[in-house]
């Protein structure tokens, strides 16, 4: 076995043990990079020096015994919407081209303490507005599975990079699926937590109601240990959740007897592709063999979903997008006639085409005379949205479904058409409107050759429900697999 | 003109609170440093930093509140009010809309004729402060220093309930005196601590319907009120008088010249776009919250004037202008509290301290000698320790640096000598050197005496006890 | 029930969000929008009659920070990123004449 294919659990044991180091895993994984990125695009940017300075820090900390963690020594790839001291950081965007923060998002800070070695940061759909990482400022990322398709978005490049082994975990970020989608495309694990339970202080936000960090990696039990050290209190977050119950890693048990899980009858419907719903249908039956209880019902609201998501979606964006304004930060344009004009054409050069639509859709909805009919409209179907999952959560454990109406499309079919961009979104948005958590699980592939994702969404505060599915699921088919 | 009109105002008065750090980080406040030095990732609108809400700003604001006899909104929010403009780094003020933290009170104000009337207080919001824009004129540029932004403020908002300067003169004095009471802000309007927009409406003499109103805004201190209301009228009714409409904007007053003008621009469209901040949770204030901070509550002025009337023998207009500043009516509560004649002590704070505050431009709230050392000086001056302009010279410098007054005579020397030999010495040779005087004297000019007191004191230094010079005086001539 | 968006709205939109379009892109946001709001007019279809408006998905309250001085001074962070600027402020094109 490549070290670069190894997962981050057995590497950092590997290097706890002396087998291997901090610093010749992250060698080869710079050369794998090296090897690998020109083609699939997954980094904006790679921090060598920088990744073997902290890899030598960090191995002799190992070495002393200061470092015991169970990622100690991995190295991680960051998503560019997350905030790194002294590393650039551009959301995938013109108009942050050479943004350097002085301070590190929380949730890296965690990481860090814990050991991990950044490798760099990785490609986006600019400010995270996207399915599939082609509106990004610094070239669409391929999927590693087939280099015509895309990887997914808006953590097309952290998921690509895991799938490609140009990383051995990633963090992304997810706003309405924006790690599971992209996991599913790409054949990864990906975790969006319940609302709250990662500090978003560092997160640039797109819609600051939805957002989550979390983890992209390469097996349910990296999953969990990822999650486990990047959820915290946080006090510079207000939104931020005291929990008692983030020790994830134990939930890495492989049994579902008794588990009651529900499919929506509503994910099941039009527009999902065959193979996939074969693939997730598939999925059902082996928890079910497991003894957990699987049951049809209809969730309702599902097509209400999206419309609720994108007005909320894009008036946070306009308001959180108007910082970008050529002053503290970021791009200003080079030629302008007063203050009002250097806003906008530092603004108009700055946004791509997606963003930028976005933002005047939620400038409209919040303006006089729409504010009610649209966003508060959207805010009291989020309350229904919410109370539907309440509902459905009083009779199962979790929700079964899948990630996506199809695999990765090519690369270039998606923007043509932005609303059939974000009926894409279907099966993962209402869980970002309920701050819910929800899990990509790869459960197979279609007859391209590329993969599915399985999705399992629990009440909040249940990650260890979804964990403990996801793995015994992960267990049972990998032992098929090697059959 | 042959209509009579009637002036409607109501205001929006702007209030920085006297917190050490800002209303959403732990950024410094304090006044005077050096641009930007007083800045983090939060103020400054950096991509990804969060806010989080500092308690003593949302005490400060129900404190407030309840002075004014506001209903507390028991389920609060902050808003974001989007705009764009240098001097707000994220583009959008983090206000509050639709729950703001007060609602329905109002104050008493007395009114030209004497009266009573009731200024309705339709909200009261908690909101941050915007950076500074200087202009530079070298470079043609304006220069952003965001060691203000953050700062917290809270809006008060009135009903229409005023109609002329004075009215509105008296409002504010109120609410300063309010406000100052509580320590929330030292409401200073040439600083900038407080500051109010006017909306000004006239109308017909008797009609329901208000006129269509105009905010003023740049009013930096009482005058400048009452100019900017006494023009705005004028000009409106000027409008109306010739038959043209008068439009709902905002105008800035520029006191140099007197006048106001119209801040509009296509590129302000005015449409804020309010919606509940989602990075802000929702504020409850519960029973608890609401009983501690009325635990807390100070005695107001009225209540104080009240009492100092049952219990102090000074006159009401000393009680008046003492119970202006609650500084002053502590440091006077104090003095008496160690032991001071409540006249002596007001004595003190009416005459002298008032003529140093006037000529050297202090305030009240600044004044910085301590109640113990004023009442140490008025023992001093009571044991016959010094006699009074040695304690007019002392009570300067403790004006000043709020010396000890007893260290100080006892270092300068200025103590009174209360030595019958040499008093009697200096005496002497005064007579022997005024024969004219002391023949006046003699001769039944009773003003005489003063001159050769005068004299004595002078041979004194200063240090001498004018009653016992008299009195010896009297006995030798 | 189509949305037909203005050319003044696109205007008045583009004064709100500070972007300036070309006649090209103009067109297409018009197009864009109008799509977009007959998409979220389904909205109107679901009666949400006495529901209240959900801005926060969990009940979390009062999160306070308490008064204290936690922040030295890091202008030179601040100002690390600026595009212009002087004497330890941020240089912007003059905002009054």
């Amino acid at each position: 076995m490549r070290i670069t294919d190894m997962t981050a659990v057995l590497l950092a044991e590997a290097i706890r043990e002396g087998k291997t180091t901090a610093v010749e895993a992250t060698e080869a994984m710079l050369e794998r990079i090296a090897d690998k990125d020109k083609e699939l695009n997954c980094y904006v940017t790679v921090d060598k020096e920088g990744a073997l300075k902290q890899a030598k820090q960090v191995q002799e900390k190992i070495e002393k015994g200061e470092l015991t963690g169970s990622l100690a020594g991995v190295p991680v790839a960051i998503k560019d919407n997350l905030c790194t001291e002294g590393l650039l950081t551009t959301c995938a965007s013109r108009i942050l081209h050479n943004f350097v923060p002085a301070y590190t998002a929380e949730a890296v800070v965690n990481l860090q303490k814990a050991g991990a070695v950044i490798l760099g940061k990785t490609n986006m759909d600019e400010f995270a507005m996207g399915s599939t990482t082609e509106t990004s400022a610094y070239g669409v990322t391929r999927n590693p599975h087939n280099i015509e398709h895309v990887p997914g978005g808006s953590s097309g490049g952290s998921a690509a990079a895991v799938a490609a082994g140009e990383c051995f975990y990633a963090l992304g970020s997810d706003t309405g699926g924006s790690i599971r989608q992209p996991a599913s495309y790409c054949g990864a694990v990906g975790m969006k937590p319940t609302y709250g339970t990662v500090s978003r202080y560092g997160l640039i936000a797109y819609g600051s109601s939805l957002d989550q960090i979390g983890p992209l990696t390469k097996d349910v039990r990296d999953c969990a240990t990822v999650l486990e050290v990047i959820a915290s209190h946080d006090d510079k977050d207000s939104t931020s959740l005291v929990r008692q119950d983030t020790d994830f890693t134990k939930a890495l048990v492989e049994d579902v007897r008794g588990m009651r899980i529900g499919i929506p009858n509503d994910y099941l419907g039009e527009g999902l592709d065959e193979e996939v719903k074969t693939a997730i249908l598939q999925a059902a039956r082996v928890l079910e063999e497991q003894g957990a209880v699987v049951e049809r019902f209809d969730l309702s609201l599902v097509e209400y979903a999206i419309p609720a998501y994108y007005t909320i979606a894009a008036a946070e964006a306009s308001s959180n997008l108007e910082r970008f304004d050529g002053i503290k930060y970021g791009y200003r344009a080079e030629e302008y006639t007063g203050l009002h004009h250097m806003y906008k054409k530092s603004r108009s050069e700055g946004f791509g085409e997606e963003v930028k639509r976005r933002i005047m859709l939620g400038s409209f909805v919040l303006s006089s005379g729409y504010y009610d009919a649209y966003y508060l409209k959207a805010l009291r179907v989020k309350a229904l949205i919410k109370k539907a999952f309440d509902e459905a959560f009083a009779k199962y454990d979790m929700i079964l479904g899948p990630v996506a109406p199809t695999t990765a499309p090519r690369l270039g079919e998606s923007l043509a058409d932005p609303i059939k961009m974000y009926l894409g979104d279907i099966y993962t948005i209402a869980v970002n409107l309920a701050g819910l958590p929800g899990i990509s699980v790869p459960c197979g592939q279609d007859s391209k050759g590329l993969p599915i994702g399985m999705q399992l969404i629990g009440d909040c505060f249940q990650e260890k429900k979804l964990l403990q599915a996801a793995y015994t699921y992960e267990q049972i088919s990998s032992r098929v697999s090697d059959l | 003109m042959s209509k009579q009109y009637e002036t409607v105002i109501g205001l929006e008065v702007h209030v920085e609170l006297a917190t050490k750090t800002k209303i959403f980080c732990g950024c410094s406040t304090a006044f005077g440093a050096g641009p930007n030095t007083q800045t983090c990732p939060v103020c400054t609108g950096m991509p990804g930093s969060l806010p989080v809400l500092n308690k003593q700003v949302l005490e400060y604001a129900i404190a407030v509140g309840l002075a004014t006899n506001c209903d507390i909104t028991r389920y609060a929010k902050f808003d974001r009010k989007n705009y764009f403009y240098p001097d707000n780094p994220q583009n959008y003020q983090i206000s509050q809309l639709y729950l703001p933290i007060c609602q329905n009170g109002g104050v008493e104000i007395e009114t030209e004729e004497g009266g009573i009337k009731t200024v309705g207080i339709h909200e009261i919001h908690m909101e941050e402060d915007a950076g500074k824009l200087i202009h530079d004129e070298w470079e043609d540029c304006s220069l952003v220093d965001y060691n203000r932004s953050g700062v917290p403020l809270i809006e008060i908002v009135s009903e229409p309930d005023m109609r002329s300067a004075q009215e509105v003169i008296a409002y504010l004095e109120k609410l300063r005196l309010i406000i100052q009471y509580l320590g929330a802000s030292d409401c200073k309007l040439q600083e900038g601590s407080m500051r109010a927009d006017v909306n000004l409406s006239v109308r017909e003499l008797g009609a329901e319907a208000f006129g269509v109103r105009t905010e003023m805004k740049n009013l930096n201190s009482f005058r400048a009120i009452s100019r900017a209301i006494a023009g705005e009228a004028d000009r409106q009714i000027d409008l109306i008088e010739s038959g043209e409409k008068v439009v709902q904007e905002t105008r800035r007053w520029d006191d140099a010249s007197g006048e106001s003008y119209a801040m509009r621009s296509k590129e302000d469209a005015q449409d804020y776009r309010y919606f509940p901040d989602p990075d802000l949770v929702p504020i409850s204030v519960s029973e608890e919250m609401l009983a501690e901070i009325r635990e807390k509550q100070p005695e107001f002025r009225d209540d104080k004037m009240k009492r100092y009337k049952a219990e102090f023998d000074i006159p009401d207009y000393d009680i008046d202008i003492i119970t202006q500043s609650k500084h002053m009516a502590d440091i006077f509560e104090a003095a008496v509290a160690l032991g001071a004649e409540p006249k002596k002590v007001s004595n003190w704070l009416m005459g002298e301290t008032l003529r140093l505050m006037k000529e050297r431009e202090v305030d009240a709230q600044d004044l910085r000698f301590s109640p113990a050392h004023l009442a140490t000086l008025i023992r001093l001056v009571d044991t016959k320790a010094i006699n009074s302009s040695v304690a007019k010279e002392v009570f300067e410098v403790m004006f000043e640096e709020n010396v000890d007054p007893e260290q100080y005579v006892e270092e300068k020397g200025l103590k009174t000598v209360n030595d019958e030999g040499a008093l009697k010495k200096a005496v002497e040779e005064v007579i022997a050197a005024n024969p004219q005087s002391v023949a006046d004297y003699r001769g039944g000019k009773e003003k005489a005496i003063g001159f050769l007191v005068g004299q004595t004191m002078k041979a004194m230094k200063g240090k001498a006890d004018p009653g016992a010079i008299n009195r010896m005086l009297k006995e030798l001539l | 029930m189509a949305n037909i968006i203005s050319d003044e709205t696109i205007e008045y939109v583009g004064i709100l969000a500070k972007l300036e379009l070309s006649e090209e892109e103009k067109e297409q946001a018009k197009k864009d929008m109008g799509r977009m709001l007959d998409y979220i007019d389904k909205l109107g279809g679901l009666d949400t009659t006495g529901v209240e408006p959900m801005s926060h998905v969990f009940p979390i309250q009062n999160v306070f920070r308490e008064d204290v001085v936690t922040n030295g001074d890091t202008r030179e962070q601040m100002l690390s990123n600026a595009p212009q600027k002087k004497d330890g402020m941020f240089m912007v094109p003059r905002t009054f004449q």
